[in-house]
């Protein structure tokens, strides 16, 4: 009877099961009951209602419409709002000139592409925390004084104190700027879907890429000059020692962002190229000689292929990039990570609590990042019969 | 055929950069980008660099004063380990390359007992060498530094890493649903979070969950945090291996009579290790950046001293031969490891 329980799969199976739960059970005990008992020590009552305090915080660079005499708990959004803004900023130019290069490197052009190839050997190798010290105590400490200021246009200026950028006076009429973007968007959506229709329909192709660029370029752009005429603007102007006026850009963000971009775009240019690599070169010739032109093969025939490719890798990229906004901790870019984890956590000593609130909002944002990508993923994904 | 055509170097030239009229342009400004981006870096770096001096006043301005590195090299090797221990990482370090150097000769039996050998007395006898006790000077860990720790860190950390990813990596294909389960959320979670927060959460929580009196090294607080996160990272690349390898591997075992361990130990995992070699590797490269962040919690690794040494109030202005030093081994150790792994992958697994 024993003999036969202990060679059966499913009883074994089962034991081993409840082994393990009970093990980890009495693991977590043991450290909940550790972590208690050193908090009563220390005098740390747990919850979470130190989130309604004051938090008394100085935040050199806020997004929302935190002050110092704000509670905890609008610290933390202060903080999350910086962390997506950089890392939204950061994926979008990251990926621009991860492409760039990434092209460059598949050219036939021999110095472009072994340039293009030692850009990325360069930064790949080498941590990016050394980027983010190198950029802000290397090249932004060395830039001039405030009253020495680079300046582009007399309208943006560059200094050891951050970018000084005009800001407009009435905020509102950008909204609906943004409003008149995404009609065009929906607009341009709504053009394909007719075009696909009426060629799966027809054959004929409608001119979807100059309606595209009309709604897509166009139409923004003219948005964007319209609310930027209708608003006054708040200029900087070089004063004897300092700036007065405009926006100032912390040289923290400078320095994130620029560490980011420069070190991102090497990993997607590998992406890029492999991804582009990776469709045999049959497949281009077989185009050709049916009689697509080159830029029909380009869209029809590689980069479908390559996107399919491309797109897990770039997913990671961007999760890896919203993770990396972190690194601004070292120089105290205001993001959630030093905002909650550093400064509120010193001032409140609530440990858990804020190392768990800190975690979920990356592991809440990392969802979003892959449930849009695998969205995308699942569209161009190649559809088998 | 390949007809050979033989060009003159000259030819060639002209050929890669100069055979259209628009290459001609794309490089005319390629090589005006480069030799703005670098000419000044090479007068500062090479030309009007000052090489041989003491102190900072020997220094021509306009140029790089390596005699800052000269006079700092120790620190960045060794951070502040007293200059009279430093016979023992040293030794330690010629230990570690007399144990690892034979494997690439010796085979079978030899091979798996010095291999193993090396794998169970070199962490213990490092952690002897390196903190002291038992005879030796103790030397606490916030005296270590360096280049040293950095190396201390990858290796540790990875310690922790491989094995724990290994079985993460196992576990994530078990048959039991409570093993896979508990698996996957452990290797998602720790993906899921920046290191940067997982080492302010190792050097807060340890002491924390640990019996009242208990106290957790500093140091070893970031290597476990490390340690953790890289073996989820691990896990997914040991992954990668196991799901490569032909399912009838598995099945002809089990069809022979062997249990799970034998299966897995003696036929799935070597081929699924050796498959995914070159991505763990990179793993390791990752975990050596990686350990830069020991940063934020004020253990000074390379990058930490270098970071440091901005503040001596007797080499003002040095940041950039320092970020340039230390930004050098980071790239030499790191492309090193980099190319290797691609060798392995370009070698291929060994058919099975």
């Amino acid at each position: 009877m024993l003999r036969r329980l202990y060679y059966d799969a499913r009883v074994r199976d089962l034991f081993w099961q409840i082994a393990i739960s009970v093990g980890l059970v009495a693991l977590t005990i043991f450290f909940v009951r550790n972590a208690s008992q050193n908090m009563v020590n220390a005098g740390i009552a747990s919850g979470f209602d130190f989130l309604w305090r004051s938090s008394g915080i100085d935040v050199p660079f806020v997004l929302t419409s935190y002050t110092a005499s704000d509670s905890i708990w609008a610290l933390f959004w202060a903080g999350v709002a910086n962390t997506v803004f950089v890392s939204v900023i950061a994926m979008v130019l990251a990926t621009i000139m991860g492409f760039l290069i990434g092209l460059a490197r598949l050219s036939s052009h021999w110095l472009l592409s072994t340039a293009a190839g030692a850009y990325v050997e360069f930064v790949r190798n080498i941590p990016l925390l050394f980027f983010v010290l190198f950029w802000y105590f290397g090249v932004i400490a060395a830039l001039p004084q405030p009253r020495d200021s680079l300046g582009f246009f007399s309208a943006i200026f560059l200094n050891n104190r951050g970018l000084t950028v005009p800001s407009p006076l009435d905020g509102s009429v950008f909204r609906w700027a943004l409003l008149a973007i995404l009609l065009a968007f929906a607009a341009q959506w709504l053009v394909a879907r007719w075009a696909a229709a009426r060629k799966a329909r027809t054959g004929q192709d409608a001119p979807v890429i100059a309606a595209g660029l009309m709604l897509c370029l166009a139409v923004p752009l003219l948005a964007l000059v319209i609310a930027a005429r209708a608003t006054g603007w708040d200029m900087p102007q070089p004063g004897r020692f300092n700036l007065r006026g405009g926006f100032v850009i912390i040289p923290e963000f400078v320095a994130l962002l620029a560490a980011l971009v420069t070190y991102t775009a090497g990993f997607v240019a590998e992406i890029v190229r492999g991804g582009i690599a990776s469709v045999v070169k049959g497949q281009r010739e077989a185009a050709a000689s049916l009689g697509l032109r080159p830029g029909q093969i380009l869209r029809f025939v590689v980069v479908p292929q390559a996107l399919r490719v491309m797109i897990p890798p770039m997913t990671s990229q961007y999760l890896n990039v919203l993770k990396n906004s972190s690194f601004g901790a070292a120089i105290a870019y205001p993001d959630v990570v030093s905002l909650f984890m550093g400064s509120a956590l010193n001032n409140t000593g609530q440990a858990i609590e804020i190392i768990a609130m800190t975690l979920a909002v990356y592991l809440f944002f990392g969802l979003i990042v892959s449930a849009l990508m695998n969205w995308y993923n699942a569209r161009i994904a190649l559809v088998t019969r | 055929m390949n007809p050979q055509v033989r060009l003159s170097s000259l030819a060639l030239w002209r050929s890669r950069l100069f055979s259209t009229p628009l290459d001609s342009a794309i490089s005319l400004v390629v090589l005006a980008a480069l030799v703005w981006a670098f000419a000044p870096l090479v007068r500062w770096a090479l030309i009007n660099a000052t090489w041989a001096g003491e102190t900072r006043a020997d220094c021509a301005p306009g140029g790089a004063c390596w005699v800052f590195i000269k006079a700092r090299f120790g620190q960045f090797m060794y951070g502040f380990y007293p200059a009279a221990e430093r016979w023992r990482p040293n030794l330690f370090l010629g230990l570690v390359v007399a144990g690892i150097v034979p494997l690439f000769w010796l085979h079978g039996r030899a091979r798996l007992a010095l291999g193993l050998a090396a794998l169970l007395a070199l962490p213990v006898l490092g952690v002897w060498l390196l903190g002291g006790g038992l005879g030796l000077r103790p030397i606490e860990t916030r005296d270590w530094g360096g280049l040293m720790l950095t190396l201390f860190i990858a290796v540790y950390a990875g310690l922790i890493a491989v094995p724990l990813g290994i079985l993460l990596a196992l576990g994530r294909q078990s048959r039991l649903p409570l093993v896979r389960t508990l698996s996957v959320v452990f290797i998602e979670f720790w993906r899921g979070v920046p290191i940067i927060a997982v080492i302010f959460l190792a050097s807060l929580l340890l002491p924390l969950i640990m019996p009242a009196g208990v106290g957790v090294d500093r140091l070893a607080r970031a290597v476990i945090g490390l340690g953790l996160v890289i073996a989820a990272y691990m896990a997914e690349a040991v992954r990668g291996g196991l799901q490569a390898l032909p399912k009838g591997q598995g099945e002809a075992a089990s069809a022979l009579g062997l249990g799970y361990w034998q299966t897995t130990g003696l036929i799935t995992l070597p081929q699924a290790l050796r498959i995914s070699l070159p991505a763990m590797t990179n793993e390791f490269i990752a975990l050596i950046k990686n350990t830069t962040l020991v940063l934020v919690v004020s253990i000074l690794d390379l990058l930490g001293i270098a970071q440091g040494s901005l503040a001596d109030p007797a080499w003002v202005g040095m940041n950039m031969e320092a970020y340039l030093f230390s930004g050098t081994i980071y790239w030499l150790i790191c492309f090193a490891l980099s190319r290797w792994s691609r060798s392995l992958e370009a070698g291929g697994p060994r058919s099975h």
